[in-house]
């Protein structure tokens, strides 16, 4: 075997432990896309070209709900910037790669993706010269894998027309507590899920779904005024070292 | 395929590969400022809890459901305690689903 196909296929072996959680999830995303009213086409060509969990979860949900084309964009918009971080933080490794590796690791770059190939990158016992192909083999694992799901999903959705009565939309809660709660490590973290939770019970009602906008927005702000205050706070008593 | 989901689909395709490519094609070294970058460690946290609070309290697009008879809020509080004690994402979605249906199942 190749150098290159070794990258890659370690690349997709290191991924599969994030294969297993996505599994459930884009199960439940092709469901719940289908009882949502979304077309069989549409489903699968949504986790086709635009490849963002979270997104595609919330604009079916965001569907059901009956909200309009403008909120269901600037939603993917807000959720899905934290995907700027990720590619900020890659940019020095990939940086002299041509357009023809670019546009494809930047199309594939997803949150399981990122966590798999950073480490990566920072391992001095790999070969730098193929880590490319091991973020290719990580993309593809994810890409094929959330593609299969989707498509198995949405069957399912559709040989049992019963399912939106099932009360299948609490998955996608459950989902998204699975992956908040473990990130609420920091009281700022917490502050700003609370803040959020709270502003968007409150703002339920307001037209269009502005009140989920509103509460993010809250919760973000929150959050940032929090962390700079636990700073401050720390450095004035002497406890605690600003991380450097 | 409807017009709408042309354009949904469409829409969200472009906004998801722009943000994902931009600093890609710029190519240089980007150096966010601090307030920016720390704001966007919050979104992911921010939007999912507002996803997730008016859909354990104000289920069905109905009236607030405090109550015990909320197989949606008894749900979600089993689901969090499971994702704080455990941290994997497979048993809180198991987990969590399965408290939900028994609940309803109960409840019927």
């Amino acid at each position: 075997m190749s150098a290159h196909l070794k990258a890659f296929a370690c690349g997709a072996r290191d991924t599969l432990p994030m294969l297993l959680g996505a599994l459930p999830f884009g199960i439940i995303f092709g469901t719940l896309a289908i009882a949502s009213g979304l077309s069989m086409p549409a489903t699968l060509l949504m986790s086709a070209l635009v490849f963002a969990g979270s997104a595609q979860f919330i604009a079916v949900s965001l569907v059901a709900s009956g909200a309009g084309l403008a909120v269901l964009l600037a939603t993917t918009l807000i959720v899905n910037l934290r995907h700027m971080l990720y590619s900020a933080s890659l940019l020095p490794y990939v940086r002299q790669l041509s357009p023809r590796w670019k546009v494809p690791l930047a199309f594939w770059l997803t949150d399981e993706t990122y966590a798999v190939v950073h480490r990566h990158y920072l391992d001095a016992n790999a070969s730098n010269e193929h880590k490319h192909w091991y973020f290719l083999g990580s993309c593809l694992a994810m890409y094929s894998n959330w593609f299969v799901c989707t498509l198995i999903g949405a069957l399912l959705g559709s040989s049992l027309p019963g399912m939106a009565g099932w009360g299948l939309d609490f998955a996608m809660v459950a989902t998204f507590i699975g992956i908040v709660v473990p990130l609420l490590r920091t009281r700022p973290m917490l502050l700003s899920a609370v803040v959020a939770a709270v502003v968007a019970v409150a703002a339920n009602g307001l037209p269009y779904k502005l009140g989920l906008m509103l509460a993010a927005l809250s919760g973000v702000i929150a959050g940032v005024f929090a962390e700079r205050w636990s700073l401050e706070s720390g450095k004035l008593t002497g406890g605690v070292d600003e991380p450097v | 395929m409807s017009l709408f989901e042309i354009a949904l689909i469409g829409g969200m395709a472009l906004i998801t590969f722009s943000i994902r490519y931009g600093l890609f094609a710029v190519g240089h070294r980007v150096r966010f400022n601090p307030l920016v970058s720390r704001a966007l460690t919050y979104v992911p946290v921010a939007v999912l809890t507002a996803i997730i609070a008016p859909a354990m309290l104000v289920p069905g697009d109905g009236s607030w459901q405090l109550s015990w008879q909320n197989a949606y809020l008894i749900g979600g509080i089993a689901a969090i305690l499971i994702a704080a004690l455990s941290r994997n994402l497979l048993a809180t979605i198991f987990g969590g689903m399965l408290v939900f249906f028994l609940w309803r199942w109960l409840l019927a």
